[in-house]
């Protein structure tokens, strides 16, 4: 079960709103913590993954922002200018305008140029083993198998040129499940789990890159165990709250109606949780992670869900 | 928790008013916050109150909406929810409920089809490879095809309100840029620039090395397939660029009104002020800001909260009062965990309820119209839970 922080290079996605961000922050956070030199790197440039580290705002250039802990934001420009002189040894380029305005427009056209940058860029960080531990807080789950299939695309659509000669070792990299993996972040309920279930059938159909794990955010605690849940029907009639209400000196009505909600809650998520345990390749790892009732936001956020990432790893 | 009264906060205005008077709202925010449930029951809501013909147009519904809204495989055609839905809901609307879903590529072929100059030229667009992998992924394609199409609509003048759920976006105000982005794009000097060479063959000596360096990156073959796209595409530079001028016309009108929806979280917050800054500045119509998953108010009575930390605290004294555990059943032991875990629970929420309060204070500092929809217990994936929903923002 522990051999996600073995991986190099993770990709962490999942629908708008799971929390993706949260979890990508989280585990290169626990990554950094058990000794490996981590980057992580935000793709999609909202300018939030520095609020999870309450560090200031992330630039290209790689900077450490804990012991062991790189932080970057990807800018598909500064990484083509980067690879065109240090990859292809093209020092010259780096300095033409015009070519990145191209390379603007031709990545409008064609899809999968600007995804290959990015991919490139991260995948070569791999390479040159700059780090123990890559994660990416990549795409939404609209757009990630167009990112990692971006290698197979360029194969298709560019016959020739120096572009077309790095997709091989690009491919190799992410192809090997022992170096590169898939973490899909989904919450509880309908939408985020159907995106799960779709996302993970086109890994599977589209690119070769290996699902390392399910992660289930914002979990709420199991309110009454065995039992306990018929107690609290007869605990919540008139009788019995009128005894508790003269003990406290006051209505306690709402306390119940808001144990209600928990409860009914709970249950419509344990329902999507099953149809994706169901669907979810039992090899795969299912992890769990508590909705957070204090602080869903910030380093505080960050250190309790890479604990409980620990514990889910079983560290 | 159905009952309770509306929330205080709802001003003058009112969604009620705001879909009254206009004829076109466009819901957005941050991504799962429930956009594609508000339109669809405001939508609902104005065809069973105000009556006419209501179309909501929605881009990816969950697949139990989409039912519900007799929605599924339909493509881009205009389909009237089944009036038996409102019977068997209880409700007899005065008007239709109509729905669409959007279509990305085939909106794309249609537009094609509209603006190429003749059929050969559009078929030619059609089979090229290179438009093949952009119909659907083309930049912004998704925000632009959204908003072309509801220009499409309107201009049909079949719908009395048109209520539109925007594409979740990388960048939350893509699609009201995306008119004005797509008539530059095809103005521009560089697409002249980079066509230049395979319309005229003559490369003058100050780009050349331009041309060079491209062809050693990408391959010339390449560069000639976008080429040849690029120059198909320029056949319908005009009615194109007309087009998308028109499209952002329509979305400056009066009659048209933008809805940000929002869960009072950190990050969607964030955006929706994002948003709000923007449409403002902008010269957007800011018609509502609609809250979503709101926690009841119950959960901040301050003296409700220091019961629940009684109740939890004192949960064994509880569990001893005289015949209480014998009225429900249960061991005093097993009382007193399920009464600390009723206080607990409710001071757990508590703190997510004032976190949202805070939220909801520095957001409502913005719109006329405010309107809270409370965290409903499941998910909303029938007609009459869109209804239950509407009741609550409409007045």
């Amino acid at each position: 079960m522990s051999d996600l922080l073995d991986r190099k290079l993770v990709f962490v996605t999942g629908k708008g709103g799971v929390g993706k961000t949260t979890i990508a922050s989280a585990l290169a956070w626990l990554a950094a913590d058990r000794g490996r030199r981590t980057l992580v790197c935000e793709v999609d440039a909202k300018g939030n993954l520095a609020d999870f580290y309450e560090t200031p705002p992330i630039a290209f250039e790689e900077r450490e922002i804990a012991p062991r802990l790189w932080a970057m934001s990807m800018d598909t420009e500064a990484s083509l200018k980067q690879y065109l002189s240090l990859q292809l040894k093209l020092p010259l380029v780096a300095r033409m305008g015009p070519l990145a305005k191209m390379f603007d427009f031709v990545a409008s056209a064609a899809p999968g140029v600007r995804e290959i940058v990015t991919v490139g860029k991260l995948c070569w960080e791999v390479k040159e083993r700059h780090y123990d531990f890559i994660v990416v807080d990549a795409s939404a789950t609209g757009h990630i198998i167009g990112q990692l299939a971006a290698p197979q695309a360029i194969n298709q659509l560019v016959q020739v040129g120096l572009v077309r000669q790095q997709t091989g070792w690009m491919l190799d990299i992410l192809q090997d499940p022992a170096t590169t993996g898939l973490v899909v972040v989904a919450t509880p309920s309908e939408m985020p789990v159907s995106e799960t279930l779709d996302l993970t059938a086109r890994l599977r159909d589209e690119t070769d890159v290996d699902l390392a794990a399910v992660v289930v955010n914002r979990v709420l605690p199991e309110l009454f165990g065995r039992g306990e849940e018929e107690v609290f029907e007869r605990l919540d009639q008139p009788a019995p709250t009128r005894l508790i209400e003269a003990e406290v000196g006051g209505p306690v009505g709402d306390l119940m109606q808001a144990a209600r909600l928990t409860v009914s809650m709970r249950r419509s998520r344990t329902e999507h949780l099953e149809r994706l345990r169901e669907a979810i390749d039992p090899s795969v790892p299912l992890l769990y992670m508590p909705y957070l009732f204090f602080r869903s936001h910030g380093l505080r956020a960050t250190h309790q869900l890479a604990d409980a990432l620990s514990a889910e790893l079983g560290y | 928790m159905g009952e309770g009264q509306p929330p205080a906060e709802v001003r003058a205005e009112s969604i009620e008013g705001l879909l009254a008077s206009k004829e076109i709202v466009i819901t957005c925010g941050s991504g799962g916050v429930g956009k594609t449930t508000t339109a669809a029951a405001a939508a609902a809501m104005a065809a069973v109150r105000h009556g006419g013909k209501v179309l909501v147009v929605t881009v990816d519904p969950a697949r139990r909406l989409a039912d519900a809204l007799g929605l599924e495989g339909l493509g881009n055609t205009e389909k009237r929810v089944d009036p038996a839905a409102f019977k068997s809901a209880g409700v007899r609307p005065r008007g239709e409920l109509w729905a669409a879903m959007l279509d990305t590529k085939q909106s794309w072929d249609d537009l094609v089809r509209r603006h190429a100059p003749d059929r050969e030229t559009a078929v030619r667009i059609l089979t090229n490879p290179l438009y093949q992998n952009i119909s659907g992924k083309f930049v912004q394609s998704h925000d632009y095809i959204a908003m072309e199409r509801l220009y499409e609509i309107h201009s049909g003048g079949d719908f009395d309100l048109l209520v539109v759920d925007t594409p979740p976006t990388r960048n939350a105000l893509d699609f009201i840029e995306a008119p004005r982005r797509m008539a530059d794009f095809f103005s521009s000097r560089l697409l002249r620039m980079l066509i230049a060479p395979y319309q005229s063959r003559l490369v003058n000596m100050a780009t050349r090395p331009f041309y060079q360096v491209a062809d050693h990156i990408l391959g010339s073959q390449f560069l000639e397939d976008v080429a040849e796209f690029f120059i198909l595409f320029q056949t319908m530079y005009g009615g194109f660029v007309e087009r998308a001028k028109a499209v952002e016309r329509l979305l400056r009108d009066k009659r048209t009104t933008f809805v940000v929806v929002t869960t009072l979280e950190a990050a969607p917050v964030k955006e929706g002020e994002f948003f709000i800054k923007v449409l403002s500045a902008k010269g957007f119509h800011l018609g509502a800001l609609i809250l979503n998953k709101v926690l009841p108010d119950y959960l901040l009575d301050e003296a409700l909260e220091r019961r629940a930390a009684n109740v939890c605290d004192d949960a064994p004294v509880l569990a001893r009062i005289d015949g209480l555990a014998e009225a429900v059943e249960a061991d005093q032991e097993q009382l007193a965990r399920v009464l600390a875990e009723v206080g607990e629970n409710f001071r757990n929420f508590a703190v997510v309820a004032r976190r949202q309060a805070g939220l909801r204070k520095s957001l409502q500092l913005h719109p006329e119209v405010v309107a809270s929809v409370p965290e409903f217990e499941g998910d909303i994936h029938d007609l009459p839970g869109l209804l239950r929903l509407g009741e609550r923002i409409w007045t």
